[in-house]
């Protein structure tokens, strides 16, 4: 199993009363499965994916990722779990706008020590970067800098994507080529895919669909 | 409407106090700074007020006589032929613990204002009681304090015109006090003499003319000093614009928002602005008042380190304590609300250009463009050119400082763009992914951070350069005592008597007795003294020549030249070779020039023979010895020949009196030095906190790829510490342009002589020490912030509903 959680729980506590925003989740992804997680706005998606990215921790319950048990590691442990296995993909604020988009697309591959000049020149090629590697992300458009927030994120091979609305800023034509471009890659890589989306159109095109209601999935 | 946008525009600070502070602090240390020199330079240009309020060196021509005291029948006589003149006895005496001088005038004849006692010369005091026992004196207040309880005193009044540690009083008192009765020692010539008086050279051939000081010598002498003082007080207090400015520019664009709104429901733009400034003023007000406060305490706490710089520099006496003046005050916070309005201009003007409906974009508020960095780097280097062209044009004590001020404010601009060059190079050097980054992100920071490195380059330079300027003239200084003071022992005696006795008496005791006389006398019209000096190798083998004529020291010896010291030949121009008017009448050719640190006034050499026949009455007072055993001597000259022991005084305790003097001399370079570094500290601190707002969504990413918190922290710090290390080294060598300038330049025009410049790279390392330590100090806060920033909050970044 790529990400194993089970019986997760995550409160926060602002002032009033605590906000128990998941109530004992459980859930599994496989090795090449790609996983679309739905659900009203603040039901928690993005909250559930974090704590699977190890961003954050849980109040309870335990989660796996590629066999490695997260609950118990400290800062620096999260980190290196991070580095080495996942790859993130957001809705907004993903690139690092001191480097221009070749560094960008490294950046991960390099902190995990498995750049691969060749690899990322076809992922450049495959995500129609190649004409502005040597721009900065202020100067690209929104869908430019989702493509490379993917290729970053696959630049370095993780074991699982996790990518939290990639699509949400786009418009329709530009979410379309972008998911297409991932799920192909994806594939190719025979990495994991959980994302989180509103679009059940875009759900549809995902082998599995998981939906969080209430604290709990469906 | 305006109570509302108000309201609305205030509502920020309570949301942020730390910048409410950063601002007030920063505006309050700027006021400070400038203002606690602006009061010492006030206070001791009061006191040069005084003291050229004094009888002898003030508004009068005086009469004096070579020997000390004019004979009552010189002054009858002078009456006799028309002169008008009124006497005055002036002498020192002990009061309590004080050496009190003690001037005593005749009342009735004297002119006015010759008393002192109020300003305009207007002397309202009650002349029975002056002149009938016990009489009254008058002092300035801080002396009245010292004087309490001294007894054999008349009762004092304050005088406002009276220099510390004199007294005036009537000239009958002062004999009795000084218990010299019927002596005069100088005799003040009134205004409107009668024409046809017969000419001085006729009755009283002896006495000397000593013409009224329009300008007290003090203030001409010491103007430069304060003009430095002046010019670090400014630089001050640009250091902490560049605090107040940042503060600023950050306040304004987070209230970007605000302000657009306030707009869009219809507040003019004319109305926001007023609304603003008014904001501006109060704050400015607010920040100056503390700023004053501040400033008083930091020049209460300076102004006796000044008074011993003046004093070991220019004789001129300065009180230690300070008086508050309300002027002062209120230009303190003039300058608090013009540097806050200068400060805010920038960000004035873009809320004043604003358009109504803005791009989505957030921009960051000191985003500079490559272009802009090239346009400051080629403004800067235009800058330090025309300084030194000015420099090279012009004469004299304005051209050193064009050359300081374009030096300074060239370098600073030159800085961002030398900065983002060595960090454009290091992002290409970078080995590793973090590597990369790190020198990336520093880059982009550096706009941001720009104006506080700057102040840092200032302070850095500042410090370099004075200290180099300092080292040097300690290090020229400690050579040239040792020249100087070639005796072993110096001795003084009372009057011509046991001058005679002590010379017969040292003749079996020591190798060698130096008799020295030294006359008062205008050179070149300006104060100074010839001194006289027996030939003897002591001065030939040691003293301290820059240039000579082959054999000056026989034509000295043979009374055909003088010696000058090199202050004198600055001032006039003079080489060997050339004539220099040593008294009224009496032209001698220079037969070489000595250097003369410390002293302030032109000073000739000629033989102690030649001075003894113009000025038969003077007796030999003063004495340098050589001997063998100082230390046998000096006892032998206290015990068995009964001399004073403060009359005997050994080479090494002068030495180290003079080294002393001169210590503290800078220390209040020194201090201000020291502010100057800690201002740019915070202003560095300042300007990460405000960086710190925008850093985190810069960060997030970074930290969601795998790099943890703590390694970023220390990457914060660490970029710090280098952009701290790199304006050092920018920083030298700016700072020895500087240091040249002082050294050839400015002090040549300030002090009359040019020291040769040392360099000091121990020196360096301290200062490389402190600068890296005040940009630890300053990163240490939003770093540690950083370490500690919750998940959640690099998670908000990213989360959908920002
Ligand atoms: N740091 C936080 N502190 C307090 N409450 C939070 C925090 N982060 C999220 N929440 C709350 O937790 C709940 C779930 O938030 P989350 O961002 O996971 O929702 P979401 O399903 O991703 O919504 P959306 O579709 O709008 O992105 C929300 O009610 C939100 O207000
Ligand atoms: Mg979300």
């Amino acid at each position: 199993m790529l990400v194993e959680a089970k019986g997760v729980r995550k409160r926060y506590s602002t002032g009033g009363d605590p906000l128990t925003v998941l109530d004992g989740v459980s859930l599994q992804l496989a090795e090449g499965e790609t996983l679309a997680l739905t659900g009203e706005s603040g039901s928690g998606k993005s909250t559930l994916l974090h704590l699977l990215a190890a961003l954050d921790t849980p109040d309870e319950g335990t989660i796996r990722l590629d066999g490695v048990q997260l609950v118990g590691l400290d800062d620096a442990g999260l980190a290196a779990q991070r580095r080495q296995t996942v790859g993130l993909v957001f809705q907004q604020f993903n690139l690092i706008p001191a480097l221009d988009v070749r560094a960008n697309l490294a950046f991960q591959a390099r902190l995990a020590g498995r750049h691969d000049a060749a690899w990322q020149g076809h992922l450049a090629e495959r995500l129609g970067l190649t004409d502005c590697l040597g721009r900065y992300p202020e100067q690209l458009s929104g869908g430019q800098q989702q493509r490379v927030a993917i290729g970053r994120a696959l630049a370095a091979r993780p074991r699982v994507l996790m990518a939290d609305e990639p699509t949400g800023n786009l418009d329709e034509a530009s979410a379309d080529a972008v998911m297409g471009l991932m799920l192909d890659l994806v594939a190719e890589t025979r990495a994991g895919l959980l994302m989180v989306t509103h679009s059940s159109l875009l759900a549809g095109r995902l082998s599995r669909r998981a939906h969080l209601s209430g604290g709990h999935l469906a | 409407m305006r109570g509302v946008a108000l309201t609305a525009l205030l509502a920020h600070w309570r949301r942020r106090p730390g910048q409410l502070a950063t601002l007030v602090i920063g505006l309050a240390l700027a006021t400070a700074l400038w203002s606690a020199v602006q009061a010492i330079n006030a206070e001791a240009r009061a006191s040069y007020d005084r003291a050229s309020g004094r009888l002898g060196q003030g508004a009068y021509e005086t009469l004096t006589d070579p020997s000390g005291s004019i004979a009552l029948e010189t002054f009858v006589s002078l009456r006799r032929a028309g002169w008008l003149v009124s006497p005055v006895l002036e002498g020192r005496m002990m009061a309590g613990e004080m050496r009190l001088l003690v001037t005593g005038v005749e009342v009735l004849t004297a002119p006015p204002g010759t008393l002192a006692v109020t300003p305009g010369g207007a002397d309202d005091i009650d002349l029975v009681a002056l002149i009938s026992s016990p009489g009254l004196g008058f002092a300035a207040p801080e002396t009245i304090d010292r004087l309490d309880g001294a007894d054999r005193l008349p009762p004092l009044r304050p005088g406002a015109l009276v220099p510390p540690g004199q007294m005036v009083t009537d000239i009958g008192t002062a004999e009795r006090l000084l218990d010299r009765r019927g002596e005069i020692t100088a005799l003040v010539v009134l205004p409107d003499q009668p024409r046809n008086r017969a000419p001085l050279s006729a009755i009283a051939p002896n006495l000397v003319v000593n013409p009224a000081q329009q300008q007290g010598d003090m203030a001409r002498l010491t103007n430069s000093f304060h003009l430095n003082l002046t010019a670090f007080g400014l630089l001050s207090f640009a250091v902490g614009l560049f605090i107040v400015h940042g503060a600023i520019g950050l306040a304004f664009e987070q209230r970007r928002a605000t302000c657009r709104t306030l707009r869009a429901l219809g507040l003019p733009a004319r109305d926001l602005m007023g609304l603003l400034l008014v904001e501006l003023l109060v704050l400015a007000v607010i920040a100056g008042g503390i700023g004053i406060v501040l400033g008083y305490a930091i020049a209460g706490a300076l102004l006796p380190d000044v008074a011993a710089t003046l004093h070991g520099l220019y004789g001129a006496r300065v009180p230690g304590t300070l008086s508050f003046d309300p002027v002062w005050a209120v230009t303190g916070l003039a300058i608090a609300v013009a540097g806050a309005v200068i400060a805010a201009g920038q960000a004035l003007w873009r809320v004043r250009t604003m358009p109504l409906l803005a791009s989505a974009q957030p921009r960051a508020w000191a985003t500079v463009s490559a272009v802009l960095l090239r346009r400051q780097a080629i403004a800067g280097a235009g800058l330090i050119a025309a300084g030194c062209a000015t420099a090279w044009m012009a004469q004299g004590l304005i051209a050193g400082f064009a050359l300081l001020a374009g030096l300074l404010l060239g370098a600073a601009l030159m800085l961002p763009a030398g900065l983002a060059t060595v960090l454009a190079l290091g992002a290409r050097a970078a080995r590793t992914a973090e590597g990369q980054w790190f020198w990336a992100d520093t880059r982009q920071q550096l706009p941001g951070l720009s104006l506080a490195l700057m102040a840092l380059l200032l302070a850095l330079v500042a410090n370099i350069g004075v200290s180099t300027m300092v080292g040097s003239f300690r290090l020229t200084f400690t050579g040239w005592l040792d020249q100087r003071l070639a005796a072993e022992l110096y001795v003084t005696v009372a009057d011509a008597g046991e001058s005679a006795r002590l010379e017969t008496w040292l003749d079996s005791r020591a190798d060698a007795v130096l008799p020295v006389i030294t006359v008062d006398s205008p050179i070149e019209g300006a104060p100074g003294e010839v001194m006289g000096v027996a030939d003897h190798g002591t001065y030939r083998d040691t003293w301290p020549l820059l240039t000579a004529r082959d054999g000056a020291w026989d034509e000295l010896a043979a009374g055909r030249a003088t010696l000058i010291n090199e202050q004198l030949a600055r001032r006039e121009g003079l080489a060997p070779g050339d004539p220099v008017r040593l008294a009224p009448g009496w032209t001698m050719p220079v037969a070489g020039i000595y250097s003369d640190y410390g002293n302030p006034m032109n000073q000739a050499m000629v033989s102690l023979d030649l001075l003894e026949t113009r000025y038969p009455d003077r007796p030999r007072l003063s004495f340098g010895l050589r001997t063998d055993d100082p230390e046998a001597l000096a006892e032998a000259l206290r015990a068995d020949f009964g001399l004073d022991a403060a009359a005997v005084v050994d080479q090494a305790t002068i030495k180290r009196v003079s080294l002393e003097v001169f210590e503290r001399t800078f220390t209040v370079t020194g201090t201000l030095n020291v502010l100057t570094l800690a201002v740019a500290g915070f202003a560095i601190l300042t300007a990460l906190l405000t960086l710190a707002s925008l850093r985190l969504p810069q960060l997030a990413p970074a930290w969601a790829l795998g790099i943890t918190r703590k390694r970023l922290a220390r990457l914060e710090l660490m970029r710090s510490l280098a952009l701290a290390a790199f304006t050092f080294i920018a920083a030298v060598p700016v700072g020895l342009a500087l240091a040249w300038s002082l050294l050839a330049v400015v002090n040549v025009e300030a002090f009359g002589w040019r020291l040769p410049m040392h360099l000091f790279p121990m020196q360096w390392l301290v200062l490389l020490v402190l600068a890296l330590a005040a940009a630890a100090l300053a990163t240490a806060l939003p770093a540690r912030h950083l370490a500690r920033t919750a998940p959640a909050d690099f998670l908000k970044v990213f989360s959908n509903e920002r």
